[in-house]
This record gives C-alpha cells, structure tokens and sequence, in this order.
C-alpha cells in the first residue's frame, strides 16, 4: 500500500499539466493563449513550491514520517512548472527574440526578482540527487534554505504583476510567511539557530 | 428580368432619403397599431435587426441584448455605418464579439480577464443619470435619455491597445465626446475634463474586495484638446448593439490612441476643471502610469514591452504578433496636439 503512494503523487502532480495539454488541445485557452499558459504555469509553480516547503511542518506536527518521502519530488514538479512557465515565457511571449530577453531580465524589475527564483528553483534541482547530497556534506543544507528566498521572490513576483486587486499574493504571501514561520519558531524552540 | 437604367426610373419611385430613414419608425408604428401595447417590447429587437443592414459589424443573433429599457430601442434604431475609410474605421480584422465582451479589465467587477462578464449579472445600467459638473455653463444631473438625446450614434471601428501589451478591433457605436461636451458650454477656465466611474459595492464584487488597492471611484481624464479631438468618442454600444455592463455600459469613452485604460467605462460624472485631475492609475503607481498615456512603442512600461503587441484572438500556434505604432496608428489625427513635449517624459 505504502508503495503506491509515491506514484499516485507522481500521477496527480502531473494533473495540471495534463490539464493544460487538454486545453491546448481543445484550443480552450481564451483568446489571449499565451497569457493564460504563463498566469496557470505560474501560479501552479507557486502552488508546488508551498506544497513542497509543507512538508516538513506536516511531518513534525503528524509524526508521519511519509511526507519528507515526497518533499524532493514536490520540489522537482515546482522546478518542472517554473521551467515550463519560463518555456512560454521564451518561446511565445518574446518567440526567441533572445536581445529583448536580456533585456527584459535587467529592466522590468518583476522578471529580474522572478528569473532569480527560478535560477534557485534549477540550482535545488540539479543538487537534489543523493549523489550531490552527500558530495556537498553540510554545504547541502545550507544551499537548499534557499527555497524560502525563492517562494518570497516566487510572491513579490506575483504581486508586481497583479493590477488593482492583490488578494492572490496576500494569500500565496501568507502561506509563506506561515511556513516561515513556523521554521523559525522551531528552530528557537530546538535552540538550533 | 426588367433592369431599369437611372434614366428610366421614375422620380415618385425614389423615396426620399428622410422617409427611407424613417421606415423603422412607420414599421414600429404599424405594428403596434396592429399588435398592441403587448407587442411593443418585442420592437426594439425588430427595430434594430433593421438597422443592422447597413451596419459593418453586428453582435451574433443567439447573444443580442434585450434593450436596457425601450428608448433606447428607439435610439438605436437609426445608427450612421462606420465609413470605408480611416481613421474612423479599419479594414484589420475585426475581434469576435464573443471575446470583445468575454476579456475585459473591469476592476469594479473582479481580476481576471471573464470576471468582468461572469460577475456583472445584478448590475443595472438603467436608470442612469450623469453629473455634468464644474467649469460649464449648464452644470446638473441629467437622465442619460436626456444626455443621448440630441446625439446621432455612428459606428465606428477603432483600434484598441492595452497597456498590457494586447490589442482589439472592435467595432463601437457611439458620437463625439465633443458634441456633448459643447451642448453643456465649458467656461473658459475648463482646461481639462474628468471622468468617474459608478461605485455600487452591491451589484460590483471588485469593490468588496479587501484587497483590493483602488481608492474608489476609478477616475479618468483628458486635456480639453484631446476631449475636443474627433476621434474621442462616447460610446453606448458595440457590435451595432447595446454596450454590456462588462464593456461599460452604459456610457463610456474611447480614446483610441491612448492605452485602453483611459477609456473609463460606466461614467456617472464628467467634471471640466482647470487644473489637471487626479486619475486612479497615476495616483496608485505614477512611476508606471502617466497622465497622457499615450500608445507608444519607444516607451517601455516597468512592466510590459511596448514595442509590439498581441492582436486578439489568437491561438497558441497562430500568434499574432505585431509591430506596435505610435499613437496606436492615429498620429495623422493627433501627434500635432503634443508637439514639443517630451514623450518620454509625459508617458
């Protein structure tokens, strides 16, 4: 039973991205595709990154050690929408124009905070084997703290995009301030700062 | 078949252009001699079939409005077709109805692009009444039956850029901003016009949101030239019929050389004052918004590129990119009211 677990996760994490495919599909992404590819792909990055960073939290409030088992896996599906997000980004938003690319990375500030995430998002990726674990030793551990900075540009990012109306980055915000949080608190509680 | 060459048509044949026009009104007339009081409800979408003839664009039959009350029927009832030629009409592609009215930025009624439709089922755009207020001979709080009244709608087919970098070809009907605007005599101290938008909390779930970041009402405005400039239009429909409220109804502007954020939808007052107004963008990020606003493709926003822009509809794999022009293509009309300024500056 335990053993099923691992891929049912793998199946439903694939969902959205299945999803996606179905709309492109069907040509049922609204009259702006690109537009809607980039806001899903995006915000579903987010969505796994939060999932991933849970985790832990879930594993020490339930004593289920189940959850770490998935974290990793959690984390690499943040990296595969993030890339797929950047791909859109790429391939339909500047199709190539690779000048307008540096471009737009040094100049609209909201790309430059969001480029630097997904640069961490790729650095965790390719340092998640065991094989870099154990080559970095505690360098490991040190490194992969980054996430947290990569959910909080993953946010502002968000919120340097929206118009008007901020709730999704007060709640994708709060979220992170939430498991921030409780990083912190447990780590002064276990004196391990 | 007997083809009758001009010379032989008889002058009596000829119906005199007037009585032509007005054949919707003996029609509407007729029929409710013969129909009944009951049958007057269902002229205004008779009326209106008729007109469409000439029109060049028309909303598909399945998604036309019921009238948002019977005088507009009437006022729709005789609509002047958009010309062959520009700049009140262009030959470009024009965007589906179904998307003109199913993508929208209407804060007022949620975020996203299909909130604006699917979130405006309560709203109500009659009875309307809108304040004409400050520097103006004739200021009040007319009834909008009143407003339209002396005004003949014209369609006219206009560009449509968005500061977000996507672009429209819709097809609005409407009449000059300027022919309003002179009816109400603007005092020589009116240097520039400002615009507001309804605020209903009950039937607009964007103004409920808490978080969102606008102080109400959304507020819009121009300097007295361009307000003047013949292509600033009043618009009360779309598609040769009746403006939805996620469009604006039911009166809004359209400045088509400017990003579409200037054209405010749903005005309840236009203010004419002397110094130049306070408008929500500016007030919320004036580093990213300025007051002219101009379409401009040498001027980048923070947040998007200017220099080319996605007509709409697309599809993933037939992207329309293209090249964004100055003024949104109407320099011809209007880059001479801004000669000597510096663009860059007063983006």
């Amino acid at each position: 039973m335990r053993k099923l677990i691992k891929p049912l996760v793998f199946v439903l994490a694939l969902v959205p991205f299945a999803v996606l495919l179905l709309r492109i599909k069907q040509n049922n992404l609204g009259p702006d595709p690109v537009q809607e590819l980039s806001l899903e792909t995006g915000e579903w990055t987010l969505r796994f990154l939060i999932i991933a960073l849970a985790m832990t939290p879930l594993r020490r409030i339930t004593a289920q050690v189940e959850f770490t088992r998935h974290r990793r896996m959690l984390g690499l599906f943040a990296l595969f929408y993030a890339t797929l997000h950047l791909a859109v980004w790429l391939v339909f938003l500047l199709e190539f124009r690779w000048f307008a690319m540096a471009e737009e990375i040094f100049e609209r500030p909201y790309i430059t905070v969001g480029f630097s995430a997904y640069l961490i998002l790729l650095a965790l990726g390719l340092t998640s084997p065991r094989v870099m674990v154990r080559k970095l030793g505690k360098n490991w551990k040190r490194l992969h703290k980054l996430v947290y900075v990569a959910a909080v540009l993953g946010v502002v990012h968000l919120l340097w995009i929206l118009r008007l109306d901020i709730g999704p980055a007060v709640f994708y915000g709060a979220l992170v301030a939430l498991l921030l949080g409780y990083r912190a608190w447990f780590s002064l509680k276990s004196g391990r700062v | 078949m007997l083809i009758k060459k001009p010379s032989n048509i008889k002058p009596s044949e000829i119906t005199p252009e007037s009585v032509y026009r007005n054949r919707r009104q003996f029609v509407c007339d007729g029929s409710k001699v013969l129909l009944g009081a009951a049958a007057a409800s269902a002229m205004p979408s008779l009326a209106n079939a008729q007109t469409g003839d000439s029109l060049k664009a028309r909303a598909p039959a399945s998604m036309q409005r019921t009238p948002p009350a019977a005088w507009w029927a009437d006022k729709f009832a005789d609509i002047k077709p958009a010309p062959d030629s520009e700049p009140f009409y262009t030959g470009e592609a024009l965007t589906p109805y179904e998307d003109v009215t199913q993508y929208n930025n209407f804060y007022e009624f949620g975020m996203n692009k299909g909130d604006p439709s699917s979130n405006s089922g309560s709203y109500q755009a009659d009875p309307w009444s809108v304040e004409i207020a400050g520097e103006v001979a004739k200021p009040g709080t007319y009834n909008l039956e009143d407003i339209l009244k002396p005004h003949d709608l014209e369609e006219r087919i206009y560009r449509l850029r968005c500061v977000e970098a996507w672009s429209m070809v819709i097809p609005w009907v409407g009449f000059p901003l300027a022919d309003l605007i002179k009816r109400f005599e603007p005092t020589s101290k009116a240097k520039f016009v400002e615009f507001e938008t309804l605020v209903d909390a009950e039937t607009m779930p964007g103004i409920r949101s808490r978080f969102s970041i606008v102080d109400w009402p959304y507020r819009e405005g121009l300097r007295m030239d361009e307000a003047m400039n013949p292509l600033t239009l009043l618009a009360v429909g779309v598609y040769g019929d009746y403006l939805p409220p996620q469009n604006g109804a039911p009166l809004r502007l359209i400045v088509p050389w400017k990003y579409g954020f200037k054209s405010i939808k749903a005005i309840v007052k236009i203010n004419f004052r002397e110094t130049m107004p306070h408008t929500t963008w500016v007030d919320l990020q004036s580093q990213e918004y300025g007051f002219y606003a101009n379409v401009n493709p040498d001027v980048h926003h923070p947040r998007w590129r200017q220099d080319t822009e996605r007509r709409l509809p697309q599809t993933l794999f037939s992207r329309s990119r293209i090249a964004t022009r100055p003024f949104n293509g109407y320099g011809e009309q209007v880059a001479s009211m801004y000669e000597g300024m510096d663009l860059s500056r007063y983006y």
